[in-house]
């Protein structure tokens, strides 16, 4: 059982206040959206945990079982059993997904005897072309490619919680049902909790959240089950938009 | 009688950047570099047949240190006869023995009408040594010949290398020069492909990794003299430490070269705070109908390829070796097969290792 704390979390870029006191408890198994109008603070939010450079955190904290994620570098915040699935995942020229795999599995001191196995295996469940592992990370990859490459990562690392920046922008309705179903599958069979960022709750017809939540202006402003995203669906951002 | 020459300075705008103005030649005497020559039966000549080879290639002298290589040349001249494929592939080791040496290797390849060859070049010295190589290497491609050309220069700390790599390639030739530069304190290499036949190729490729305070120093010229003929320059290096490197090239395409394909690509990693790089391409292009294109950049490993690496659980040393060698990749990939490549990567790993 895990369970990531974020607390009153204030982040500013370039000086300008995005995020004005954000708190989320997710625990194994839990599936969190977190929706909301463009300019919200929604990738902000998933970048400040992460530790991205350039994303200043200004007050509050974000503790996973209780360690200081804020603390650390970001390469530890994933060791530690954070995840981060990209918007737009960064295209690395030359660097091989198998290699950094490999690394990323070295750094948590964790050994698959057959990553190459585990990696076809994985790749085959979210029809990913395995070939596309021995070429430069996301380098040419199409919208869909890069999201399953970012779910493929998911599979294999196993985080306990993962954080998902629009999953489902970018890409066709199979790669969003094979990617959006590998990531609700993991926390059943694994128990990894996922912070689900999106526009749009089309991502929920195979992803379940248990819990939505409304961001607007850097804050959360309703909270709810399932239902809420239903209500959007119908209603729009328009009511939680409006100028304070 | 060297020093009596006037050397160039940094006034003039083909040495801007370089170190020239360090240079006092009055502190080296003429001499030998050690050499020797594997695979080289049946194509290496001898004698005056050899020496008779020289401006096979390179009949005018860009400058003074050509000039002076081509008054006291040691010569190595390879000749392969029409239709001929040199299997083997010929292998040079020059080293440097001792300090207060300047030397003027020549290397003359002569690829006759539909010939191949394959011809590395080394030059290696220990650190200790203070001297000056100014070797030349001219390569001539008859009518469809294939000539492949990888200099090595793993020189100690302290030589210094002026260099000139120039090739005429004439009608369908292909000519590939290889550079991979690690090593010397101040290294200067002009390399100039003329393709003067229709139809002609060259590829220019080189990797350079500068640490310490060394200085990697390159001019590149790309010259289009006849219709259809294609050239591509990949130049990709890294600086580290207070090091520096410089990229000068030019694209020129003459009137007669008409629907020729032009590329020109130099990129350069500044790994440290401390080091430097300059980067300038140039097109003169006096025709219409041509396909050209350059592009250059300078700058420190890309932010946002780290922090991909690193959110993934990569430490910070290793995303920076991953994203290095990922950025030399592309120039890996176009060196030839030599087991004298084999130890690149460990080279290029050594040098990241010491990062300040």
């Amino acid at each position: 059982m895990s369970t990531l704390e974020i607390r009153d979390l204030h982040v500013s870029v370039g000086g300008t206040q995005i995020l004005n006191g954000i708190t989320l408890t997710i625990n194994s198994g839990e599936v969190h959206a977190v929706m909301g109008p463009n300019g919200a603070g929604k990738s902000t939010l998933s970048a400040a945990i992460m530790g991205k450079p350039g994303y200043e955190v200004t007050g509050g904290s974000v503790k996973l079982d209780g360690q200081d994620v804020l603390a650390m570098p970001t390469w530890q915040r994933a060791v530690a059993g954070l995840h981060l699935v990209m918007q737009y995942p960064t295209e690395v020229p030359g660097v091989k997904l198998s290699e950094v795999l490999s690394e990323a599995l070295v750094a948590r001191h964790a050994t698959l005897p057959n990553l190459n196995k585990t990696i076809n295996e994985e790749a085959a469940r979210i029809s990913f072309d395995s070939e596309l592992v021995n070429r430069a990370v996301n380098v040419d990859f199409s919208g869909g490619e890069k999201k399953r490459n970012e779910t493929l990562q998911l599979a294999v690392l196993k985080p306990k919680i993962a954080i998902l920046d629009e999953l489902d922008s970018g890409l066709d309705i199979d790669a969003l049902r094979d990617c959006a179903k590998r990531v609700e599958d993991a926390t059943n069979e694994t128990g990894m909790g996922a912070l689900v960022i999106t526009h749009y709750s089309r991502l929920f017809e195979e992803l379940k959240p248990d819990f939505v939540h409304i961001l607007a202006k850097g804050r959360i402003v309703k909270s709810g089950g399932p239902e809420l995203a239903d209500e959007l669906e119908r209603d729009g951002y328009a009511a939680y938009a409006i100028t304070a | 009688m060297t020093s009596a020459l006037a050397l160039p300075s940094t006034e003039e705008e083909i040495w801007r950047y370089s170190r020239i103005d360090e240079l006092d030649m009055s502190k080296f005497a003429t001499g030998k570099l050690t050499t020797t020559v594997e695979g080289g039966e049946g194509v290496q000549l001898t004698g005056i047949a050899a020496t008779a080879l020289v401006g096979a290639g390179m009949h005018v002298q860009p400058d003074m240190f050509a000039q002076l290589n081509t008054d006291t040349p040691d010569v190595i001249a390879l000749h392969i006869g029409k239709n001929k494929v040199h299997t083997q592939t010929v292998v040079i080791t020059h080293s440097v023995d001792k300090s207060g040496v300047v030397a003027y290797p020549r290397l003359v390849i002569d690829a006759a009408e539909n010939s191949e060859i394959v011809v590395v070049e080394r030059f290696t010295s220990a650190d200790s040594v203070h001297s000056l190589v100014i070797p030349v290497v001219e390569v001539h491609a008859a009518q469809s010949a294939r000539v492949t050309y990888l200099a090595i220069n793993e020189l100690g700390k302290n030589t210094w290398q002026i260099g000139h790599q120039v090739a005429v390639g004439e009608r369908d030739s292909n000519v590939r020069l290889f550079t991979v530069a690690l090593g010397g304190d101040y290294a200067r290499m002009r390399a100039e492909v003329r393709l003067v036949g229709q139809g002609a190729s060259a590829q220019q490729t080189a990797l350079y990794f500068a640490d310490g305070t060394q200085m990697h120093d390159f001019r590149t010229l790309q010259v289009h003299e006849a219709p259809r003929t294609h050239s591509d320059l990949l130049f990709k290096g890294a600086v580290k430490d207070t090091s520096k490197s410089v990229y000068t090239g030019l694209i020129k395409i003459t009137e007669n070269g008409t629907k020729t394909e032009a590329f020109q690509t130099n990129r350069t990693l500044t790994l440290s705070r401390g080091a430097w790089a300059e980067s300038v391409p140039n097109l003169e292009i006096e025709t219409n109908d041509v396909k050209c294109s350059h592009a250059s950049t300078v700058g420190p490993i890309d932010d946002d390829q780290r922090f991909y690496l690193e959110s993934r659980g990569v430490p910070p040393e290793i995303a920076e070796r991953l994203v290095v060698f990922g950025f030399f990749d592309e120039v890996i990939d176009r060196l030839p097969q030599s087991e004298f490549l084999a130890g690149i990567r460990d080279k290029v790993i050594a040098k990241l290792g010491g990062a300040k």
